[in-house]
């Protein structure tokens, strides 16, 4: 079989990168290895510059295995940046940590290189090794502050209710296969005659809804995620937030819509009553958190559910929809947990209240917490209202109208929690005069995501073109 | 293409904000003299252009003018476009008036923290001013919520808590921005679905106000929008039961901020309403108006009953800018050229007067620290030219005539009577008494605040000077210039209302209804 390695290029690079740091970090010295995280940096910046090579080849490998197309590439750099601005932003909070320096950005490494592969799977074994692969390094990542009882707990918690639903997805993808006879997921919507839709399908798919429900942490499928998120160390948070539920995200699009296309009006029902589900519980349940840690892990379920809005649409604009707020959620969410990890380095806490007074203490880390924040809430110029004006008017014609309404009144809601955290801020005086230190790594990341966020949401253009790009390429391969 | 002088006038105080963040805090003078020079320029240009379209457009016709357009998002097909019509251009007049004189409003908080304060005004009145000079839809969604973030920030850190009542400045400012973002939730809703359906009909999808009006929506979907719009919009005007958030907000924020609000924000209700609600989906419009009108004549008597019994002047106005807005919503529910001239021309009067008066009071408020109206009494004797202001605005409200509010509201009245549609005229009757409830709390408040003996605890407080002189004179004159000659707003509005209320015709003659 003719294989072009090339096409992988960008795959065998981050593997690359990932060794390469793990061999130097056992070379040198521990003191000395605080070079690592800007190696990583630097080296995953130059595989994101090489990934925009890739856009407009669409085609696939391995008879289908794997597909290379602009959807996979667009995803491939919201990873690949989420773990720039990750690997930028937390120098300062893993030294805090202090072992293993090295070895924490070797596993941001292997999961950026996990989330690739499962945004480029075109058959659900390569699908399950991707997701394997990322969710195995989130394991280690988690528990990674093994100091920190916290920490540990989380990831205990993460792997063993990680490790169930990684059975259910397993279980629901060998009943697909059962039914269909092939693990390739294009080949699975072109069987044809199996009239309506026979049970041992149903069944599968429901326990592929709820392997992926786990990972995009959707009610009812969510309790972990607060414990996770409050427990694992800042910089690991931010990127799970992220890239983990970007890559699901990713995975779970391509299976549906490419497998399951044709039982589309059985399963938007049940995605449009989880979305709604999602979005109020996971509105509400933010409102009344006291850590900030906490309170992001709600709002970032809150999240999830406007992401699904599009997965409902079942349609090329609402595919463009998710892939749009996917990137912009980057920014908000890496740039809010980059705040919250420099607060928390400098001052040891994660408790909204001690946030008072941050915009005297620090009047850059104020400003991008509230634009973040207040992206995330959708109101406009910042980018999260571009990206819910995508999600909701691909549903809207399609007798979704009370998903819609639903997701914007949730949406204003959440602005109450959000601006609490604003308001401690800005109206409060501090109790703690001392400045707050910002290494320039983290502040490059806190600008870039600041100014992005703004500049998307006034002139969202530029991402919305590669938004469709991406969605109408899933629509061909198809 | 032609000088952009809407986006300069739009950008002007953008600039100030850019200019004002590399100031260091401690020049908070520079500052404030930034934000003047800045709204300013852009008083001045939207002087400049409203005689222009006097002169030049009126005589023509009216239409859009000075219109720029820039494709902005092509896949959704929003394109920045802006232009003014004599819809918009009193508006924009109006923003620019009240935007430049808060700048020179007094309130004792503000000495605090001035940078920050500045920056924030400032966005807020670039915001306003882009929902008034949009001409698509997306761009005026964009302004719209723009606004909501800056006031809630300015009321809790420079807001000051009522006496007379257990409300503190967080809780007015959350409740205002609760209030408006349940509005606008159900407004974007409306918004995205309209766009939706009309990217459908025409296809190709268009933001635009003037093409998204020629499209047909059948009657249902223009009545189930038009109640989701109308409660956004009416929420933001504070239509009687969603007007609980006005008083307390007024009350609770910063001088500048009250003037704003309740001088041009709130109108940005009534301008979505006439221009998007009835322009766009006429039979909408029609189904509602009646139940409008009834919640209008509750706005004009049931807030101007509730004035009567305020004890905290920012209270009297907040409740009385309440029942002002009843005018606009029965000028508005008339549904026709009349009743809309009434009402844009109610918005405009109201929105000056109501400048003035807030600014008084917030003036008042600074210097004797009080506005609790029995602790009061006697000022004209220490401050005749706050007391000079109070009660031309005072007068203003009560709607005497030479002044600003006068043939607005007579206008109002004589288009809700041309609909010859008796329940209307009954409301409008019943509305009436209103005008004589205001008199009332308006005269009530300025005797004893104002008159009556002397208090020498008031001896100490300084009378308006420096700077402060800026707000009462600017004012003064427009609400004396535009009393004195109507024409100079009546005509202006006349021609922009025309083409929506002709609009009205043909809908009432495609259904069979005598509108």
């Amino acid at each position: 079989m003719d294989v072009n390695l090339s096409l992988i290029s960008v795959e065998i690079a981050t593997a690359i990168l990932a060794m390469t740091v793990l061999v130097i970090g056992l070379l040198v010295p521990k003191e000395q290895n605080y070079g690592l995280g800007y190696l990583v940096t630097i080296g995953l910046t130059g595989i994101l510059a090489l990934s925009f090579m890739y856009y407009g080849v669409n085609t696939n490998l391995l008879s289908g295995m794997y597909i290379v197309d602009d959807f996979s590439v667009f995803f491939k750099q919201v990873f690949l940046i989420a773990a720039v601005l990750v690997s930028m932003s937390a120098t300062l909070y893993v030294k805090k940590i202090g072992s293993n320096y090295g070895e924490f950005f070797v596993m941001l490494v292997f999961a950026t290189l996990g989330m690739m592969l499962l945004s480029s799977a075109g058959d659900f074994i390569t699908l399950y090794l991707a997701l394997e692969l990322m969710t195995i390094t989130f394991y280690i990542l988690t528990g990674y502050n093994k100091h920190e009882s916290k920490s540990v707990e989380a990831g205990v918690k993460y792997l063993l209710l990680g490790a169930m639903s990684s059975g259910v997805l397993l279980y629901g993808i060998s009943l697909v296969y059962g039914m269909t006879g092939t693990t390739v997921i294009a080949d699975a919507g072109k069987i044809q005659g199996m009239g309506s839709m026979p049970p041992a399908l149903v069944v599968g798919i429901v326990f592929l809804i709820a392997g992926f429900g786990f990972k995009i942490s959707a009610v009812p499928f969510q309790m972990w995620s607060p414990d996770v998120y409050e427990g694992a160390p800042t910089p690991v948070t931010a990127f799970l937030a992220v890239g983990s539920k970007a890559a699901a995200f990713a995975a779970l699009i391509r299976v549906f819509l490419g497998a399951f296309g044709e039982y589309q009006t059985e399963w938007k029902l049940l995605f449009a009553a989880l979305a709604a589900l999602t979005i109020i519980i996971g509105n509400l349940v933010a409102i009344p958190q006291t850590n900030i840690k906490r309170m992001l892990a709600y709002s970032s379920i809150a999240q999830a559910g406007y992401i699904m809005t599009g997965v409902v649409a079942a349609s090329t604009a609402g595919v463009k929809g998710v892939a749009f707020y996917g990137m912009l959620y980057v920014f908000a969410t890496v740039g809010a947990f980059t705040v919250v990890m420099n607060f928390s380095a400098n001052t040891g806490s994660d408790e909204i209240k001690d946030y008072a007074g941050l915009a005297q203490r620090s009047p850059l880390l104020a400003a991008v917490l509230t634009v973040c924040l207040l992206s995330m809430a959708g109101i406009p110029p910042l980018a999260g209202f571009a990206g819910k004006f995508y999600l909701f008017s691909s549903i809207v014609d399609q007798g979704y109208l009370w998903l819609v309404i639903i997701g914007l009144l949730m949406s204003m809601a959440s602005v109450y929690y959000y601006l609490s955290v604003v308001k401690v801020m800005y109206m409060a005086d501090p109790a703690d005069d001392a400045p707050i230190v910002v290494p320039a790594g983290a502040k490059a990341t806190l600008l870039i995501s600041m100014i992005i966020t703004v500049f998307l949401g006034v002139y969202p253009e530029p991402l919305s073109k590669l938004a469709g790009m991406a969605a109408q390429a899933l629509a061909l391969m198809n | 293409m032609d000088f952009p002088v809407l986006t300069v006038i739009l950008l002007a105080p953008i600039i100030g904000v850019l200019i004002s963040i590399f100031i260091p805090k401690e020049e908070s003078g520079i500052i404030k003299a930034v934000a003047g020079v800045t709204t300013f320029i852009s008083l001045a240009l939207t002087v400049v252009i409203y005689f222009i379209y006097l002169n030049q457009q009126i005589p023509l016709g009216g239409g859009m003018a000075f219109t720029e357009d820039i494709p902005w998002v092509t896949d959704l097909g929003v394109v920045y476009s802006l232009g003014v019509d004599g819809f918009s251009l009193p508006m924009l007049l109006l923003t620019n008036i009240i935007g430049f004189t808060s700048v020179f409003s007094r309130s004792w908080s503000v000495e605090k923290r001035a940078k920050e304060f500045y920056i924030l005004l400032l966005i807020l009145i670039a915001g306003v001013m882009g929902t008034f000079i949009a001409r698509d839809l997306f761009i005026f969604f964009l302004f719209y919520e723009v606004v909501v973030i800056p006031i809630y920030i300015m009321v809790i850190i420079w807001g000051s808590g009522s006496k007379t009542k257990a409300v503190t400045k967080e809780y007015a400012g959350m409740k205002l921005t609760i209030y408006l973002l349940i509005g606008s939730a159900f407004l974007l809703a409306a918004m995205i679905w309209m766009y939706v359906k009309a990217a459908g009909m025409l296809g190709s999808p268009t933001f635009d106000i003037a093409t998204l009006a020629t499209v047909a929506f059948d009657e249902k979907f223009q009545i189930v929008a038009f109640g989701m719009m109308a409660f956004g919009f009416t929420c933001l005007l504070s239509m009687f039961p969603f007007h609980s958030w006005s008083p307390d907000g007024y009350a609770g924020a910063p001088t500048a901020v009250s003037m704003i609000h309740a001088g041009v924000l709130k109108k940005i209700g009534g301008y979505g309403l006439i221009r998007i609600g009835l322009f766009i989906l006429p039979l909408g419009a029609k189904f509602w108006a009646p139940v409008i009108a009834v919640l209008a004549v509750a706005n004009v008597v049931y807030a101007a009953l509730i004035c009567m019994a305020q004890k905290d002047m920012k209270y009297v106005v907040g409740y009385s800018s309440v029942s002002h807005m009843g005018f606009v919503l029965i000028g508005i529910a008339s549904l026709n050229i009349i009743g809309l001239n009434g009402a844009v021309a109610n918005m405009f009067a109201h929105g000056v007067m109501s400048a003035l008066f807030f600014s008084m009071v917030g003036y008042i408020y600074a210097a004797t620290k009080s506005r609790y109206i029995p602790d009061l009494g006697g000022l004209a004797h220490q401050m005749p030219v706050a007391a000079t202001g109070f009660v031309v605005a005072g007068m203003a409200s009560a709607g005497l005539p030479g002044l600003v509010s006068f043939v607005p509201e007579f206008t109002t009245f004589v288009g809700a009577f041309a609909t010859k549609d008796p329940f209307i005229q009954t409301l409008a009757i019943i509305a009436l008494t209103g005008v004589v409830l205001g008199a009332v709390y308006v005269l009530r408040m300025i005797a004893n605040v104002l008159f009556g003996p002397r208090k020498e605890e008031w001896d100490h407080v300084e009378d308006i000077k420096g700077s402060y002189w800026i707000p009462v004179v600017t004012l003064i004159i427009f609400i004396i210039a535009f009393g004195v000659y109507p024409s100079l707003l009546m005509d202006m509005v006349n021609s922009g209302v025309e083409p929506i209320a002709a609009k009205f015709l043909s809908a009432g003659a495609q259904i069979g209804g005598n509108i």
